[in-house]
């Protein structure tokens, strides 16, 4: 075949200067919005967040500084120690629940039946929906005067006057523990299927063979495969729920007297509803220790399983 | 599988399940009917003898007339798929060229870079909102969109960045050295080859972070404050409640449509956002 | 088309792994080189290096006369075919191999013709308006090929283009490789672990090893006269039998000592041992060197074995046998009646009898 030498690359004497050829500039262009974004809306409300709790500001008075003043003043309001237990108690009931039932769940659909991706397509929705509007519906469900659920227990006979379930500060609790696991099984369970799935049915049959119970193939076998899609869905979710905010504010706004308040929503009422600009930073913050811990197990642990 | 004889599957899987799928999607039911019911039905107590929960013969339009007549809800909805869709824009665009470099190229603190987006991916809202909200004000942006959609990229980013980091790690990289050698730049090739066959996971992304933003409350409802600037989650909750009194037909009229638009991009896409959500928990 | 030279080329990784040692090489105009060695050898990071895929550490690589060190891949004028074909799944065959040409900007007409040429060369003009994965693994190979061929480079590379495709089909893609370039006469890199690939398809051939190129030439040439024990071993199939042994010099003929074995070397292989009395060595000699004894081979250069597996090939048959520590592969007649455990004299080919210095390993 004769050289058609229409290509005049050939003879291109000299290479372009060509910057983005070169992978280090290139990756700096590529990451340049990313870091100009996240530099101006995280990193640097950060600081200005940590030099915020420092001072006495307040909504339209510039303040001076107070060192630590902010967090003694947080340390000794009770509101705050409850709020700082409800966060805990918060997150650590529902994270239970959401990993057990999301479990059973995901097993449940780890079948073929009929209707299976409709199913999954509806179990679903109350992830997606938007969680405010959806906690509405709750919080209507659980209306003292008007309450469905009132009228289904008194029906079948398990009570025999109106529960006030958000008037009271342990039944207030309970049902904001409730509405966060209904929000967050499905998660928990489509994540888990989707690590389920990866699991040869192989190995349930060769367990099978080697004469293993139900349960013992479970355990000895599914569970240990699971574990690692296990622990990553259960820190995110640690760490969504421990900084949730949107669900108590709607289910009672922190009450009845203080009493559901979570690091969030109680922030949120000094900071921006009492306009204490600095105490609000400095219970927002307060979250800062441990959401800083978790982060650090999430990434030992990820470190630990790509190294092995 | 191994499966036994029907009543235990029926004892064992199908009653759990319908028990499962009932208690997930009933408030969902709660809330069309409590749209559909008329007032003098709504607010009768639940003990009264003619309380009839589950169903009403007398259907209304009234609390969605309520919604569009009395409240700016046509605006928030407006203003909710604007600032969700530009947001996403903004976080696909950032995220796949940071996923990109990434997963795909060599260069100084790569592994520092990426743990540190991956930090920022679980920084939560409720950290920083009092802080952002004085940077939001003295940048002049309050009850702006541009107050939510800079920064709902915030948390968006670091999202999109993480998915797409896997999808490209799975894409061989002699696609990308063949078509170097096929004589395109490495920006070319990034273009023309690798994001084309990443598509399924710019769509996960996208959606993904369409329904996040579609979700999220904090930021707006500190940022924004006039009621024509909010967004829907924002406006329900501030416009339809007066001190102690609660509007309850149109609150749920408003939560069910709402709720639409992302049920509607969820119901196209369902297999794009589930392995967008199954993509994000991946270590 | 131009010769590609790659002058004292070293590559090191995160400056320890030491992948490429000083490659010295000249790839001439038109020349089919096929680079061989086991995985790890470094070949294929040569390979990348003359691609540009990779940053050179230290030495030249030249394309024509041009130094391509600091040259983008974009801009060498080269093609490619990958292991996995590297096919952009997305696009259909006929923009798979209008790709190249639309970076370099082909008027429509042109390219349309090139790919039509390229598809009628190759057999795959029906495929044209296919995605990549409705094709066999053949088809996705020929496509691969003519996404090369369509840009008329200067240079072909190959990294492993056959090793995915099962082995009939490997060996009906060797011949059309090989009739391909004798049409294109386009200069050739290939690189394979395949041995028989390599003496089958190269002009010549470059035997790698930890980075170090063990010998250069004409494939027979290597299988002949291989440089050292690692080429000798390398080349050829069944691979060529090796004892330890020990040299010594009696009754005017210098002989090689080993366990169940004690052969007199023929005259120019001893004279090239000369007085190394005492010293250890290797003798190699190939399966096809070994034979049945008959009353006409001379005592010297036999030795008895006992049969441990029998492969019937039809056209030969191949004995595992074994003397004493050392075991032998023979590739006999296939008219040989033998059995398991039989005991058999087997002669060596005098003149096929190679030696390697026990230290360096280099031929003798």
């Amino acid at each position: 075949m004769a050289v058609t030498a229409v290509s005049g690359v050939a003879n291109r004497p000299i290479p372009r200067l060509r910057r983005l050829e070169d992978e280090r500039w290139l990756a700096l262009t590529l990451l340049a919005p990313t870091a100009i974004l996240l530099g101006l809306f995280i990193a640097y409300p950060f600081f200005e967040g940590v030099l915020l709790s420092l001072t006495n500001t307040r909504v339209g008075i510039e303040g001076g500084f107070v060192g630590l003043k902010n967090f003694e003043k947080v340390w000794n309001d009770s509101i705050f120690r409850t709020a700082v237990w409800n966060t805990f108690w918060y997150t650590g009931v529902t994270t239970v629940f959401k990993l057990a039932l999301g479990l059973w769940l995901a097993i449940l659909l780890n079948r073929h039946f009929r209707g299976k991706a409709l199913v999954r397509a509806f179990i679903l929705l109350p992830f997606i929906i938007p969680t405010v509007l959806s906690t509405f519906a709750w919080k209507w469900m659980f209306d003292p005067t008007f309450s469905v659920i009132n009228w289904t227990l008194f029906q079948l006979g398990f009570i025999t006057k109106r529960i006030n379930w958000l008037g009271d500060p342990d039944l207030a609790m309970a049902s904001i523990i409730v509405v966060n696991i209904w929000r967050g099984v499905p998660f928990f369970a489509i994540s888990l299927l989707a690590g389920l799935q990866t699991i040869s049915p192989e190995l349930q049959e060769a367990a099978a063979i080697d004469g293993a119970r139900p349960w013992q193939r479970f355990w000895y076998v599914t569970w240990p495969l699971l574990l690692p899609v296990t622990m990553v869905v259960v820190l995110f979710s640690v760490i969504q729920t421990f900084a949730d905010f949107q669900l108590v504010y709607v289910m009672t706004g922190g009450g009845p007297a203080n009493a559901t308040h979570l690091f969030a929503t109680y922030a949120y009422q000094i900071g921006i509803g009492t306009g204490l600009l600095s105490e609000g930073a400095a219970i927002s913050l307060a979250m800062f220790p441990f959401l800083f811990l978790i982060v650090v197990v999430q990434l030992l642990y990820i470190r630990r399983v790509e190294t092995r | 599988m191994i499966e036994g004889a029907a009543w235990r599957r029926w004892v064992f899987y199908n009653i759990p399940l319908i028990l499962f799928v009932f208690i997930l999607l009933f408030p969902f039911y709660w809330m069309i009917i409590t749209t559909f019911r008329p007032d003098g039905e709504l607010y009768r107590p639940w003990n009264a003898a003619n309380y009839q929960p589950f169903w009403t013969n007398n259907p209304t339009l009234d609390h969605i007339l309520y919604l569009f007549e009395e409240t700016s809800f046509e605006r928030w909805m407006v203003n909710t798929m604007v600032i969700a869709a530009v947001s996403t824009v903004i976080s696909l665009f950032c995220g796949v060229f940071a996923g990109y470099a990434l997963a795909r190229l060599n260069f100084p603190y790569a592994g520092g870079l990426g743990t540190a987006i991956f930090v920022t991916y679980l920084v939560p809202q409720t950290l920083l909102f009092i802080p952002l909200a004085e940077i939001i004000r003295s940048f002049r942006l309050g009850d702006t969109p541009w107050s939510l959609i800079l920064t709902y990229p915030t948390f968006l980013i670091p999202f999109c960045t993480w998915l797409m980091m896997g999808y490209f790690k799975a894409i061989p990289k002699e696609l990308e050295e063949c078509a170097r050698i096929d004589g395109a730049s490495r920006f070319k090739a990034m273009i023309y080859i690798i994001l084309p066959v990443a598509v399924p996971g710019i769509m996960s992304a996208g959606i993904f972070a369409f329904t996040l933003s579609w979700n999220e409350f904090i930021y707006a409802l500190v940022f924004l404050s006039s009621p024509e600037q909010k967004t829907v989650p924002v406006g329900v909750t501030s416009e339809l409640i007066r001190g102690d009194v609660f509007f309850w037909g149109p609150l749920m009229a408003g939560a069910l449509l709402g709720s639409i638009p992302v049920a509607i991009v969820y119901s196209f896409f369902v297999e794009h956002y589930v392995s967008g959500l199954t993509g994000s928990v991946k270590g | 088309m131009a010769l590609v030279s790659i002058r004292n080329v070293n590559k090191v990784y995160d400056g320890n792994v030491h992948a490429v040692k000083n490659v010295d090489l000249e790839i001439r105009d038109k020349e089919f080189m096929v680079f061989v060695g086991p995985s790890g050898c470094g070949k294929t990071t040569t390979l990348r290096m003359v691609a540009g895929l990779e940053s050179i550490t230290s030495g030249d690589i030249l394309i024509g006369d041009t130094v391509v060190n600091q040259l983008p891949p974009m801009d060498r004028d080269i093609a490619m075919v990958f292991q996995n074909y590297a096919l952009y799944p997305h696009m259909s065959v006929f923009h798979n191999m209008a790709f190249g040409l639309k970076m370099r900007k082909f008027d429509k007409a042109e390219i349309d013709k090139r790919v039509r040429d390229a598809a009628a060369i190759l057999g795959i003009e029906d495929l044209l308006a296919r995605k990549p994965r409705q094709l066999s693994g053949g088809q996705r190979q020929r496509v691969a090929l003519g996404r090369a061929i369509v840009r008329h480079p200067q240079v072909f590379l190959f990294d492993e283009p056959l090793s995915n495709l099962d082995a009939k089909l490997r060996v009906q893609m060797r011949v059309e490789l090989k009739k391909l370039h004798e049409r294109l006469g386009t200069t050739a890199i290939y690189v394979t672990h395949d041995q028989v690939e390599a003496m089958t398809l190269g002009d010549r051939v470059v035997v790698m090893k930890d980075g170090v190129v063990q010998q250069v030439g004409e494939p027979l040439e290597l299988y002949n006269t291989p440089a050292n024990r690692f080429v000798a071993g390398f080349i050829g199939s069944p691979a060529m039998n090796f004892a330890e042994v020990t040299l010594s010099a009696s009754g005017g003929k210098v002989w090689a000592e080993a366990p169940g074995l004690k052969i007199g070397l023929p005259e120019p292989v001893a004279r090239r041992v000369g007085s190394r009395n005492g010293t250890k060595a290797t003798v190699g000699v190939r399966p096809e060197d070994l034979h049945v004894a008959g009353p006409a081979d001379p005592a010297e250069l036999c030795f008895d074995v006992e049969v441990e597996v029998i492969e019937q090939l039809g056209s030969e048959i191949v004995l595992d046998t074994r003397a004493a520590s050392n075991a032998f592969v023979a590739s006999v007649e296939p008219t040989l009646r033998v059995r398991m455990h039989d005991r058999l004299r087997l002669a060596i080919n005098p003149n096929r009898l190679h030696l390697f210095d026990a230290a360096t390993e280099a031929a003798i």
